[in-house]
């Protein structure tokens, strides 16, 4: 029932040539999920754990297969499906929809919930849907919610991409109440004694697992399993371990009885979650999280640099025919610095990942990774070199061409050597802003270190100390670049400015 | 002379920058061995005419000999061919230019100057390069600055440095655009006497030059320029003693 995280091994190796693994069943979801859907075990940051993870498993030991998970975040990860050669199936809390459905099948649903709001426990006056008018209140992005909401007008609607901030939030008093899914509420919501739940569920939410559509014997499959487990008491079984069993589950599977089994996955969340650590088990807990967070900065740090060399490499060839090439030439390159630097990163980083395949270009999730950064970042170091370039007096040129060296020769070794010294600051400057957006391929679903963090805060909330612990591996990771480039910046200018401060020096003493 | 034909011919030569004529049809002969001056206003071309001579700005029309590489253009229409910019590629090997503002390499020492043109244009081997540039850094005076950067040393050395570099390429033509006017006056005559002693070698040399007395003491002839026309050439004593034409008189009568 617990899963070993593979980042970035095997699984997009294979997948990057197509070759999935057909006896193994590759499943989506994103571990940035609070509790109860999926989420790290406290105790041990390699595992991640939920009644999901406890549902994918239970269906692949009965179609025979290996499991392997394969991060993703949530807003990405109905493409990531479509897209295909990444997982089979996505299950993260995705509720049936008629949009869609129109892009993927759905399994029967393995649970049906409800949302509900949530107030502060001193509030008094919210006890509907319709008290919510004239209050601000927050929910999720796209959800159905916020749809409920919108019905009731005059709402100030907060969008929350995690519940975690909406809770947080409503307890200091930015927002009035919250309209999340029912799960959620059970374990943020009820355990705390300063937020209530106020009036009766909303809606109907049925969540079922998403398969492609032309994978119509998983699907089969799936639903069999399902089957199985709703009828042998396996599903209520799972359900009860997280005490989600509710009326319209109940309902839904058409089973009234009543059994006791122990809540064990919410009674270990609570205690971890709600207890007050002591400091040492805090720095237990910090030593706990290395492994994880080393594996995640190592993605960052092989991402960074890839991309940055790429997008050096590109913008130098780029900047080159701007300053240099033929007119018509000239145009199209600051087209492309144009349109590059125009455009949002995170939109070209989907749009490569996940539009490209629709013309037949796949790309690996790191390559394209690499891409997307890489592009982009061309762009602004094509600029980068064009002022360097052009920080070369003409007279350099005329000198060299006058010594007979042709145009190439003139730009290797007279006009290169002096553009890059100029260069070496904003580059320095761009390499450690592109460490830090590489923090946006978790959109496709690769795990680097702003994931690994945001993972790793869900449950427990330590934006504190994690913080701290994450913010200096980035600063760890970007020391050696900008040591180097002021070591390099330093030797390339006193090579020829050497004498001249020394001569100065004669004149002092 | 039995040796009759020039080193430099020019015909016809004729350039304009959008509309502005900046030279009109000059044509000129240099004998090799020649040390020619030329003087005239701002602006009237003289530099153009230069830089024209050694294929820096492409000619408009009229044909450019030197040392039997012939350049040729009928008119600023005619598109320019890859046999042209060979051409020019050539020429620009056996013309050597100095300018004004020196335009030393800052990121090479001075040797490494000297040594860059043999390197890369002709390939040669670098141990014969260095022994090559060392003794004309040796002969311009700078053999004990071989290992400085240009920032480090006074514009008179960089402008020998400057010469010294161009001559690396055993140029046939030196050019030299107002190679003192960047220079302390203290400083000027060690850069004027490289050039008397690369006369007595037998050098060709054209300068444009405000430096008058050098033009009188050191000239074969002078050139007059205005208006992007040679107005006047004359023995170097005739045209300050007795100039021909009644611009060049005027010019000349601000300068004595
Ligand atoms: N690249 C250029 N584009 C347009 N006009 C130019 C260009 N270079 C020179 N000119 C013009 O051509 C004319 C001749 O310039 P040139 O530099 O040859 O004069 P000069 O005799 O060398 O003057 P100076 O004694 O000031 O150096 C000037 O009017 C100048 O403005
Ligand atoms: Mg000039």
């Amino acid at each position: 029932m617990i899963k070993k995280i593979l980042l970035l091994g095997g699984v997009f190796t294979a997948s990057l040539f197509g070759a999935m693994d057909a006896s193994t069943l590759y499943w989506a979801s994103d571990a940035e999920s609070d509790a109860p859907y999926i989420f790290h075990d406290i105790n041990d940051y390699e595992k991640i754990i939920g009644f999901e993870v406890e549902i994918v498993d239970s269906i692949a030991q009965k179609i025979g297969k290996k499991t392997v998970f394969v991060q993703n975040d949530w807003d990405s990860i109905i493409a990531g499906l479509q897209r295909g050669h990444l997982y089979d199936i996505a299950i993260n809390g995705i509720d049936v929809t008629p949009d869609k459905q129109r892009f993927v099948n759905f399994s029967i649903p393995y649970y049906i919930t409800y949302y509900q709001l949530v107030v502060r426990a001193d509030n008094k006056s919210i006890h509907s849907l319709a008290d919510c008018a004239g209050k601000s209140v927050g929910t999720l992005k796209c959800s159905n919610a916020y749809q409920y909401l919108e019905e009731v007008g005059n709402v100030d609607i907060r969008d929350y991409t995690s519940e975690v901030n909406g809770f947080s939030d409503l307890k200091i008093g930015r927002i009035d109440a919250v309209l999340f899914e029912a799960p959620i509420d059970l374990f943020y919501a009820e355990p705390d004694t300063s937020l209530k739940k106020t009036g009766g569920p909303i809606g109907k939410i049925q969540y079922a697992i998403a398969v492609r559509k032309d994978d119509k014997l998983l699907l089969s499959q799936i639903n069999r399993s399902l089957y199985t487990m709703q009828h042998n008491g396996e599903l209520r079984k799972i359900l009860e371990r997280w005490k989600l069993w509710n009326p319209y589950t109940a309902a839904y599977l058409n089973d009234y009885s009543t059994v006791v089994i122990e809540p064990d996955g919410y009674n270990d969340f609570l205690n971890c979650f709600y207890k007050n650590i002591s400091w040492a088990e805090r720095f237990e807990r910090y030593f706990g999280a290395w492994p994880f967070l080393l594996d995640a900065a190592w993605m960052t740090m092989k991402l960074s640099f890839v991309s940055m060399i790429f997008a050096i490499s590109l913008g130098f060839f780029i900047a080159i025919i701007r300053v240099y090439g033929p007119m018509p030439i000239q145009l199209l390159s600051m087209l492309y610095i144009e349109i590059v630097r125009g455009t949002p990163l995170l939109i070209q980083m989907l749009f490569i990942f996940y539009g490209l395949p629709l013309i037949g270009v796949e790309f690996s999730p790191f390559v394209a990774g690499i891409l997307a950064l890489g592009i982009n970042y061309s762009a602004y170091e094509a600029e980068n070199y064009r002022a360097g370039l052009l920080s070369v007096h003409r007279g350099q040129m005329e000198a060299a061409r006058a010594l007979g060296m042709t145009h190439n020769q003139a730009l290797r070794y007279v006009i290169i050597p002096q553009a890059i010294r100029f260069v070496i600051p904003p580059v320095t400057n761009d390499f450690i802003s592109l460490l830090k957006d590489s923090s946006l391929v978790s959109v496709i679903t690769i795990v680097e270190l702003t994931k690994a963090y945001q993972q790793l805060t869900t449950n427990h909330y330590d934006y504190f100390g994690m913080g701290i612990l994450v913010a200096a591996v980035y600063l760890l990771l970007g020391l050696p670049f900008v040591r180097f480039s002021r070591w390099a910046e330093k030797r390339l200018t006193y090579r020829y400015m050497r004498h001249k401060a020394l001569e100065k020096k004669k004149i002092i003493f | 002379m039995e040796n009759s034909k020039p080193l430099i011919s020019v015909k016809n030569l004729s350039k304009s920058y959008e509309g502005h004529k900046v030279l009109g049809k000059i044509s000129v002969d240099i004998e090799e061995g020649d040390l020619v001056s030329i003087i005239g206003p701002s602006g009237c071309g003289k530099s153009t005419f230069l830089r024209c001579l050694n294929c820096l700005e492409i000619i408009d029309s009229g044909s450019v000999v030197i040392d039997k590489i012939a350049l040729e253009r009928k008119s600023a229409n005619e598109p320019i061919s890859d046999d042209f910019h060979d051409k020019a590629h050539q020429l620009r090997q056996h013309v050597g230019m100095v300018f004004q503002a020196f335009n030393l390499f800052p990121h090479k020492t001075l040797l490494q100057n000297v040594m860059l043109g043999p390197l890369v244009v002709k390939k040669e081997k670098p141990d014969i390069v260095e022994e090559k540039a060392r003794h004309l850094l040796r002969k311009v005076g700078l053999s004990h600055f071989a290992e400085r950067y240009p920032e480090s040393v006074s514009g008179g050395q960089r402008q020998r440095a400057a010469i010294a570099r161009a001559l690396a390429m055993n140029p046939k033509v030196m050019l030299y655009d107002e190679p003192t006017s960047s220079i302390d006056p203290e400083m000027v005559d060690e850069v004027l006497q490289v050039m008397r002693d690369l006369d007595k070698e037998g050098m060709t040399q054209l300068i444009v030059t405000h430096e008058m007395k050098f033009a009188r003491d050191a000239s074969d002839y002078i050139i007059y320029m205005e208006h992007g026309e040679f107005i006047e050439i004359s023995d170097e004593d005739e045209i300050f003693i007795a100039p021909k034409d009644e611009r060049t008189r005027r010019f000349l009568r601000n300068f004595m």
